[in-house]
């Protein structure tokens, strides 16, 4: 059989995901997760005199936080098979990608083990958050340079 | 106050559903959705369009991953702004990440508190 043909007979034969009870469970539990991440954030400008937008860093530490905890109970992996992206979208998905991948390989030591694999899941994401990060200041230094847009 | 939590929620749940329409109508791994979010989330902050978002939906859009891209991209922008070129590197970490730093240390802390449960999908 042609690889094509593979593919159409794999398309046929997989059944379609269950797109609208999919989004919708993104969406109620990345909101909740957004939600919880908001009341941390009023925690911060509240009693710590941060502002809106500075509050963003603390909020993300205090929920990489949570997700230790949860990740170390085995309770984010129960929340991502029901929630889908809902879980995985926020930062304490990418928390959750990092430990779980530190605290799987701890047996591997703490150099070879922890120190090598901690990044295994989540460094694309690390990757290419600062790749694109560099070629869009490049494009917007050329662009200012040019006096196309300014700073 | 109380049209903050409404924002971040709405806000939120809009990212992340469009997360999820990546992974199921786009067939992109989770791996690849979180990619093209944080590459998003940098395009917005280099056309000036992620900041006006963090005002209008506090968490709801510093929470999820796409700010990754966003506070990168603001550090190596308001940097470049002051020492040119080179400042595109350096600034890169200055606003960021307390992300990557919060999921460096609790990691570890994390391998050396807790016992494998086959956490990783």
């Amino acid at each position: 059989m042609e690889k094509e043909q593979y593919h159409q007979l794999e398309q046929n034969v997989t059944p379609k995901p269950p797109y609208f009870k999919n989004v919708a469970k993104a969406f109620f539990v990345g909101g909740l997760i957004c939600t919880i991440g908001q009341a941390v954030s009023l925690f911060y400008i509240i009693f710590f005199n941060f502002t809106e937008e500075t509050a963003g860093n603390p909020t993300v530490a205090t929920m990489v936080f949570f997700a230790m905890i949860l990740t170390g109970f085995g309770l984010y992996k129960k929340i991502g098979q029901f929630a889908g992206a809902g879980s995985a979208v926020p930062v304490t998905g990418f928390g959750n990608a990092v430990i779980s991948a530190a605290i799987e390989h701890r047996s591997e030591g703490l150099v070879l083990g922890v120190g090598g694999n901690i990044f295994k899941l989540a460094g694309s994401v690390v990757l290419f958050g600062v790749v694109s990060a560099f070629f869009v200041g490049l494009i917007k230094y050329i662009l200012v340079t040019l006096g196309v847009v300014s700073w | 106050m109380v049209m903050t939590f409404v924002f971040a929620f709405i806000v939120g749940g809009i990212i992340c559903a469009i997360g999820q329409l990546l992974m199921d109508v786009g067939k992109l791994t989770p791996g690849h959705t979180l990619s093209t979010l944080v590459v998003i989330g940098a395009i917005l902050d280099g056309m000036g369009l992620y900041e006006p978002l963090i005002n209008f939906a506090g968490a709801g859009a510093t929470v999820p991953i796409t700010s990754f891209g966003n506070s990168l991209t603001h550090g190596a922008l308001a940097e470049a702004e002051r020492h040119g070129l080179v400042g595109v590197l350096t600034g890169m970490f200055e606003v960021t990440s307390s992300g990557i730093s919060a999921a460096i240390v609790f990691g570890f802390i994390g391998a050396l508190l807790f016992k494998p449960k086959g956490n990783v999908d």
